[in-house]
């Protein structure tokens, strides 16, 4: 036998069909794996926000000054802040701020107005609720550049001057800083890698609960065979999913597409084959479909927490960059990012290319090496 | 091993973590023979079959199964056996007619040759008129037919059957057991588990397990004279009321 009539006399053939022809029938599945990426665009889309604005401020003003107006509508300005009504005392700050209905309160004290008109500095005061840094880190900012605008409009006013040194920031890629923009091409890898972890293992698990595997193992059907027929059909869902979150990320949250597309395709297969073959590899590992749900979210964690998804790794602390290093989505992440947001071409993702194809078959020969023909 | 014998095992053992579920079983089936499996729920009759399959690596001893080692050539025994497990194990979300292409096709069946084959299962076996039902919405004895016809799409040599017709309606099981007679005429050996005295009767050896242990083997006359009792059904409530009361003493 030549090598093409082997490869066409392999089992592999009638088990693509049978998935093909089994997918084609599970119409509630083949709905959720095209609608569930859909939906969690949206939620990660609308939700992560990372950067705040309007946080809830109240105003204590014992000036009441023009002085202390144009402060006021200085902080408004930046748009961190979103005045929402005015108080008479310190105990009333505290007590809206314990009680969550104020996250920032601004306190211009009576001799404000004095102190500007005398030449010395004048002192407002910015409490912020920092329990949450994120919050807290957008209230500092603001009352920083709040003050800074008043204080060079007084200076301006009196006498043209310009500060010695101006550190001029030009945020590239991202102008204007918008959390969608990093987020929705994180959620492509990040759903990947759930949906293709999940159903892979689901879909092997399913065959040993519904005994279909006592009878498939019976039969001369190669482990490669059988795993390269089960797992190639969710290789074109995986292909559904990444153009139908990259059309939506496009249509309602204009995340920009400057790079190849074709080199973002291709370069998904390997991280797409690698996510399948760790599905084989967890099916290897539990008994029930509820196990494989369970171990398949258990996966989850580590890749949205170490995979640089919500958080820059370089923040982390050693250990946790060893495991970040580990996931496959980690080196996709940075070839989304870079192919979408900064036109990154095959020379500058060549690297995290080679590292997923070598994750694709290195799971992949433990997957097939783990599987056993037996019940045992 | 000679060319007329399609299994063979010596001291054949199967051991669970503590519990011994077969011990030293000595075992020859010869090519074209009905060959009945008989002994109470638990005495190590489907773990017999699953390690002639290669479904279970035996603990130690040798099977020899279609000619070749089971626990050395699984994938060569593969290609010259068939199975069915007690338990449906087809895809019931297929129709009678892609379950047949999917097994023939994996049993290497192509083109024309797999279509004649499938016409000629369905015509055999009477599931023409059901070929685009699905699996699922079959009665127990149209899935047990549509089983036997996957499992036979090679035409095997020897044929694996764990209680083929548990559960199915009387009329049924005597169709059933018709096509069987027809594969052994045809030269495949059938090895077959039951708990119908009346199919042991019509087998043309049986061999009793007990608590894992070879009993008694022999054609179904010489195994009523080897106990004394005037039918199969009699040795079979003795050797169970001997194995429950085994259980009680250990």
């Amino acid at each position: 036998m030549t090598l093409l009539e082997r490869m066409l006399a392999s089992p592999f053939w009638p088990m693509l069909r049978k998935e093909f022809i089994q997918m084609r029938r599970d119409r509630l599945t083949l709905g959720l794996m095209i609608g569930v990426p859909a939906i969690q665009l949206m939620l990660f889309g609308f939700a992560i926000q990372t950067e705040v604005r309007n946080l809830p401020t109240i105003v204590l003003d014992e000036s009441r000054s023009s002085e202390s107006r144009a402060l006021i509508a200085a902080i408004e300005n930046t748009g961190n802040f979103r005045l929402r009504g005015v108080v008479t005392s310190r105990e009333e700050i505290h007590r809206q701020i314990v009680k969550g209905e104020a996250a920032a309160a601004v306190i211009i004290p009576p001799d404000y107005t004095d102190d500007i008109k005398q030449g010395r500095t004048a002192v407002a005061q910015v409490i912020v609720d920092a329990a949450d840094p994120l919050a807290s880190a957008a209230a500092i900012g603001g009352a920083t550049q709040a003050g800074n605008a008043r204080s060079e409009a007084l200076l301006g006013a009196k006498r043209k001057v310009e500060p010695p040194v101006r550190i001029s920031v030009r945020p590239w890629f991202n102008p204007t800083l918008r959390s969608s923009v990093y987020i929705v091409p994180g959620i492509i890898g990040v759903l990947l890698s759930m949906t293709m972890v999940v159903i892979t293992s689901v879909a092997v698990v399913r065959e040993r609960e519904r005994g279909t595997l006592e009878q498939l193992i019976v039969t001369p059907i190669s482990r490669t065979g059988l795993l390269l027929g089960k797992i190639v059909p969710f290789v074109l869902v995986g292909y559904v999913q990444i153009t139908v979150i990259l059309l939506l990320g496009r249509l309602v949250f204009q995340v920009p597409m400057l790079g190849s597309m074709p080199l973002l395709y291709a370069v998904a297969l390997p991280f797409i084959f690698a996510s399948l073959a760790i599905g084989i590899l967890l099916s290897t590992l539990v008994q029930t479909q509820a196990q494989a749900m369970q171990m398949g979210f258990l996966f989850l964690l580590p890749n949205i927490l170490l995979s640089g998804f919500m958080f820059p790794r370089e923040a982390m602390p050693a250990p946790a960059q060893w495991l970040g290093a580990m996931l496959p989505l980690t080196y996709f992440l940075q070839v989304l990012r870079g192919v979408l947001l900064k036109a990154a071409g095959p020379d500058a993702v060549w690297r995290q290319a080679l590292v997923l194809t070598g994750f694709a078959f290195g799971v992949a020969a433990v997957a097939v090496g783990r599987f056993r023909k037996t019940l045992e | 091993m000679n060319s007329g014998t399609v299994i063979e095992t010596q001291g054949l053992r199967k051991v669970f973590g503590t519990r011994v579920a077969l011990e030293g079983l000595d075992l020859v089936v010869h090519r074209g023979e009905i060959f009945g499996l008989l002994g109470a729920n638990g005495s190590g009759k489907t773990t017999t079959i699953r390690m002639l399959c290669g479904l279970l690596a035996p603990t130690s001893g040798q099977a020899r199964v279609v000619g070749f080692d089971v626990t050395r050539d699984p994938e060569k025994v593969r290609h010259r056996i068939g199975y069915m497990s007690q338990r449906f194990g087809l895809y019931e979300d297929l129709t009678v007619v892609e379950n047949l292409r999917f097994y023939s096709g994996v049993y290497g069946l192509r083109g024309t040759e797999a279509k004649l084959r499938i016409a000629e299962l369905l015509e055999e076996l009477d599931l023409g008129p059901r070929s685009r039902q699905l699996a699922a919405t079959l009665s127990g004895g149209w899935k047990q037919r549509l089983a036997l016809a996957c499992a036979t799409a090679h035409r095997p040599d020897l044929l694996f059957l764990d209680e083929p017709t548990a559960g199915v309606d009387p009329a049924s099981r005597q169709r059933f057991w018709n096509l069987i007679s027809a594969f052994a005429a045809r030269g495949t050996a059938i090895l077959l588990t039951t708990h119908y005295m009346d199919e042991a009767a019509r087998c043309e050896r049986l061999a009793f397990l007990l608590a894992g242990r070879l009993i008694a083997d022999g054609t179904p006359d010489e195994i009523t004279e080897h106990f004394g009792l005037p039918t199969l059904e009699q040795v079979f409530i003795d050797l169970q009321a001997r194995a429950e009361a085994g259980t009680e003493a250990a």
